[in-house]
């Protein structure tokens, strides 16, 4: 479906995830950051540029690998991305989130 | 003589073996099989075996039985490749030259990389996608006289992704039968965003979730369990109580892989996900569980893998170029209880939807919906895999390629896949 961010339209899907990453840009960023009630700050935007780096790379996404990669410890991941770090900063950093096969 | 060396003899080295015997022309080639294990494994009955199904003769046999004559089995236990000199070198010194290697090394659970997990380990905490977590845990569940059984998955990727479920849906038949459900909570915790996270089979499925009377904890990444205290905490502080706990520890790949410095942060090797060739060694080739290629880690993607792998080396070794074939199809029946089942038939790009199978409108399976014939299915499935899987028969209707045929798939947008490279 279609939406509507600040006279931006964007495909997102039925949990309001971008279907089109081409189609994120900061703005679309900080609308779904607002929607999801996080205050971002230039952490945030570290962790969210680590995040797109390895979907750019196809990398599939886990706590592990954020846990491995030296960029965020998973304590200051949940304290910047509260209530499900990662389902909530790949929905602002405009990816899939991660996903079981059902 | 050339040699092909095959690391691993689970299901995928299993078929690989067996599929290259009769492929290649043995009077140019011979393939060397190497795995440390006297037995092979019919891995979907760990599944079954803790609720008192089945023997262990009906889910083990001699790791030999399932190869081809001509296979040179080497039972030993692998130190690292060296990629570099093309070959292998075992931990009892011995080396295994190769001209072509194929990694089927698979995946295994690590608890002990979750803090405490270890404590109570087949006392309070069981695994049960080994054969002694799933011996230990039958041995518990005989005589468990009830309160919170805590069905929990650490973190993904793992094994079989739909198993835990399955084994939710199984221990409420179980105790059920057993005249003791209602002294029973049956509690599911993951790390995802929920049992389901795919839209079809949110929306189908759901419902089995309420009906069975389990209950989901969200969200859930795992930081410890504290065994003497009978609980399980995650990184927000989040904490569940179990009186049992059955979880999915960390799937990590073979150490021989971290050794040969060929893995990723969780051992699982650089694979291109469509040729299935390392992307660090054209000379390497992987399939099955060992590879970090974002298909379901699964029997039957490694069955389809086998097909188009051996099609790929086959062109490798006459210089040709390799096709692009595999697209991540993945087959899995999700038993449910009470005698009924599910199929679920998918792809890297195509999420679970309902529809017929194998034969598009007649089926006679059902996917996406529970049904008596989708579970004799699975029973029927432990024969089809000893006699026609792991010997590299093909199955009838069953294409390597997901067929888009006797799917209900509606053309929406938003469900554009995504992940497509």
């Amino acid at each position: 479906m279609i939406k509507e961010m600040n006279s931006k339209q964007v495909e997102v899907n039925d949990e309001g995830y971008l279907t089109n990453f081409d189609q994120w840009d900061r703005q679309v960023g900080l609308n779904i950051a607002e929607e999801e009630e996080i205050t971002m700050t230039d952490r945030h935007w570290e962790v969210i540029a680590y995040l797109q780096e390895e979907f750019r790379k196809s990398e599939p996404l886990s706590i592990r690998k954020i846990k491995n990669s030296e960029v965020v410890s998973i304590k200051e991941f949940y304290d910047l991305f509260p209530g499900g770090p990662l389902k909530k900063a790949t929905k602002i950093a405009g990816i899939p989130k991660p996903a079981s096969c059902v | 003589m050339k040699r092909i060396v095959i690391l691993g003899a689970g299901s995928a080295g299993t078929m690989m073996a067996n599929h290259l015997n009769k492929a290649l022309n043995l009077k140019e080639w011979e393939v060397a099989i190497i795995d440390e294990a006297p037995f092979h494994y019919y891995q979907p009955g760990f599944l079954f075996y803790p609720f008192g199904k089945y023997t262990e003769d009906d889910i083990r046999k001699d790791i030999r039985t399932s190869l081809p004559s001509s296979t040179h089995y080497i039972n030993a236990s692998i130190d690292r490749i060296d990629p570099k000199g093309k070959i292998v070198l075992l931990q009892n010194g011995g080396t295994e030259p190769y001209d072509l290697l194929i990694i089927a090394t698979g995946t295994q659970p690590a608890p002990e990389e979750v803090e405490g997990m270890k404590d109570g380990w087949y006392e309070d905490v069981f695994d049960f996608y080994t054969f002694d977590g799933a011996c230990a845990l039958r041995k518990k569940l005989e005589s468990w006289p009830g309160g919170r059984l805590v069905v929990h998955i650490c973190e993904t990727p793992i094994k079989c992704p739909v198993a835990p479920l399955e084994f939710a849906f199984l221990a409420d038949d179980f105790f059920y039968k057993k005249g003791m459900r209602d002294k029973v909570d049956i509690i599911y915790v993951t790390p995802m965003s929920g049992a389901f996270t795919k839209p079809v089979a949110s929306e189908k499925l759901g419902h089995l979730l309420k009906e069975k009377n389990i209950e989901v904890v969200s969200d859930f990444s795992i930081e410890r369990v504290d065994n003497p205290h009978k609980k399980i905490i995650d990184y927000a502080g989040q904490e569940v109580n179990y009186d049992l706990l059955v979880t999915i520890p960390p799937n990590l790949g073979n150490p021989c892989i971290e050794r040969s410095g060929l893995g990723d942060d969780a051992r699982f090797v650089p694979t291109d996900k469509h040729t299935l060739q390392s992307k660090a060694y054209p000379d390497i080739f992987v399939l099955g569980d060992a590879t970090n290629v974002p298909a379901s880690k699964a029997g039957s993607v490694a069955h389809f893998q086998a097909e188009l792998l051996t099609e790929n080396i086959l062109r490798f070794v006459e210089g040709k170029p390799l096709k692009p074939d595999f697209d991540g199809h993945a087959n899995c029946f999700i038993e449910t209880g009470k005698g009924k089942a599910l199929l679920i038939d998918f792809n890297y790009d195509q999420e679970p939807v309902t529809g017929t199978f194998p034969i598009a409108g007649i089926g006679p399976l059902k996917l996406l919906e529970e049904s008596r014939i989708n579970h004799w299915g699975k029973m029927a499935f432990r024969w089809i895999y000893w006699n026609m899987l792991l010997p590299g028969r093909k199955l009838p209707f069953v294409s390597p390629q997901m067929n888009i045929k006797g799917k209900n798939i509606k053309v929406k947008t938003e469900r554009k896949p995504v992940l497509q490279d």
